[in-house]
């Protein structure tokens, strides 16, 4: 089965939308949109980096995330203009990627493949990378699940509670850079946010609690996946901006429903 | 007296340079409300973080009753609209309580019926007191209020007052709060502390609004209005309830303030 490259390519798609449901749910809850950005744009540093020191592109795109995911959440604990200076770190890191990306040899022609994805072609390895990651993430995300709401809501009412705000934070910090280095191949740096964000946003109108939420972001992910690799086939469209086109549509079409039931 | 549920030993805390609480001590024990008062930016807010350890001590320390258990109403608090929480979910973080318990803490601070209600679709009186039920579910010994009845009006105000002075009666839990409305705060108080980035006076209701340092601060103008609460405070004092350790005036101590400034 796993020989079908349309299978893989859905378990891929499938994989990365079980853990960008869940943590994007906290990234939308917790306005952190432009840090997702700033974390998937230090991806293409990741891989330049990887490319230039031969070493596995997971390792770099890791390495580079995490060191993004962190500054970023240090910078946020500290109280910087956020939304300022998010933007110049989400943009200079793109920029600096594709700088350092034009001095490694003969990657140029491959470039897209890191910006957009390239799920068509998920080896058996790299699925075994996205499950693994998504599980990694899935399990961070339940095993803390109760203290990271508790924070979102309110630092001060996890700190009362006994629990560290910061050590919540770190959490999600890690789980961003996973999802971020195992989403690289399926949807690209460019578009990692918009899985995190689309899905969890299109969830909102539908749910009554956070976990419902989550769970829908899930579903809508997973549909999302099915949906754009079924246009990439028969309209040859590239696979990763279709997924987020049906993401987004399914969006259009909840803010609609939402609509509709409060009129 | 009985030992303290939780004190502050002459603590200072400076944000940058600026030290926002100077020399401050104070003692809750068993069974006693006590009110902080004071103008806005006089440090109350603060002092409530530095009592919870929520901000680093430039001097002196906090000491808690050893495995104290604390319920905190925080100032505000905002519920993401992307966030869907209903007021039963929101009981059970960070701990999970049963349904059982939640509709008897929801019955006890008179808002019952609302457990599957959203949070964001309550009015004021109804949120605080959700806010308050959350806090006593863990059957605290001291409960931390932050400005609790911030946004309500004046009945809402004197009915949140009216019961916490229940719940204390009910429970036995001791409450400390903070103010910066002088009015209704003062009938519900055993004693008043007023502080000004230091304790500029500390006694019962009645001491208090008659040291020069309170009216320094606050001005002359609601002495008709305090004389009223005060009435009201004797009044309920006559009902028979139990303030043996309330009315001590030996805590005025006015020489705080000139220290202060000589320093």
């Amino acid at each position: 089965m796993l020989d079908d490259f349309t299978t893989r390519a859905l378990l891929a798609g499938l994989g990365v939308a079980l853990a960008a449901g869940p943590l994007g749910s906290f990234v939308v809850w917790r306005r952190m949109a432009y840090f997702g950005d700033a974390t998937s744009h230090a991806a293409i540093l990741g891989v330049a980096l990887a490319l230039a020191f031969q070493l596995p592109l997971t390792v770099g795109v890791l390495t580079v995330s995490l060191a993004m995911a962190m500054t970023v959440s240090t910078l946020a604990a500290k109280g910087w203009a956020m939304d300022t200076t998010l933007g110049v770190l989400a943009h200079s890191a793109l920029a600096f990627g594709l700088v350092a990306i034009s001095f490694v040899p003969g990657v140029r022609t491959d470039l897209s493949a890191y910006l957009f994805g390239d799920i068509l072609v998920v080896s058996r390895t790299d699925l075994a990378l996205i499950w693994g990651g998504a599980a990694l993430v899935l399990g961070l995300l339940a095993w803390r699940w109760q203290a990271l709401l508790t924070a979102t809501l309110s630092e001060e009412l996890a700190h009362a509670a006994g629990l560290n705000p910061d050590r919540e934070r770190l959490v999600l910090t890690v789980a961003l850079a996973v999802v971020v280095a195992v989403s690289l191949k399926v949807v690209g740096a460019l578009l990692i946010a918009a899985m995190l964000i689309i899905p969890a946003a299109a969830a909102r109108a539908m749910a009554r609690s956070p976990e419902a939420m989550a769970v829908l972001a899930v579903a809508i992910g997973g549909l999302s996946a099915f949906a754009g690799l079924q246009m990439s086939f028969w309209q040859d469209t590239d696979a990763g901006p279709s997924i987020v086109a049906s993401a987004a549509v399914i969006f259009a079409l909840s803010v609609l429903i939402g609509q509709m039931r409060k009129g | 007296m009985t030992a303290p549920l939780i004190s502050a030993d002459r603590i200072c805390v400076r944000f940058g340079g600026a030290e926002v609480l100077h020399d401050v001590s104070l003692a809750v024990r068993p069974a006693e409300i006590v009110t902080i008062l004071g103008p806005n930016g006089s440090g109350k807010s603060t002092l409530i973080r530095a009592l919870l350890g929520m901000v680093p001590l430039a001097h002196g320390a906090v000491a808690r009753a050893p495995g104290l258990r604390l319920g905190y109403v925080p100032q505000k608090l905002a519920v993401d609209r992307t966030m869907p929480m209903t007021v039963r979910r929101f009981l059970s973080l960070p701990v999970r309580v049963s349904d059982a318990a939640a509709a008897e803490v929801l019955a006890r601070v008179g808002v019952e019926g609302v457990a599957n209600r959203q949070m964001a679709a309550l009015s004021g009186g109804q949120f605080q007191r959700v806010l308050l039920a959350r806090a006593l579910l863990s059957s605290p010994q001291l409960l931390i209020l932050d400005e609790p009845t911030q946004g309500l009006d004046q009945p809402g105000e004197a009915a949140f007052y009216q019961l916490i002075e229940t719940v204390r009666q009910d429970t036995g839990a001791a409450v400390l709060m903070v103010s910066h409305d002088l009015h209704v705060v003062m009938a519900a108080s055993d004693r008043v502390i007023c502080l000004n980035g230091h304790v500029c006076c500390e006694g019962t209701p009645r001491v208090v609004s008659n040291a020069p340092e309170y009216r320094a601060l606050f001005g002359l103008g609601t002495k008709g209005a305090l004389a009223l609460y005060q009435h009201d405070h004797d009044h309920d004092h006559h009902n028979g309830h139990d303030h043996d350790h309330g009315h001590d005036h030996a805590h005025f101590h006015p020489h705080r303030h000139e220290h202060t400034h000589a320093g």
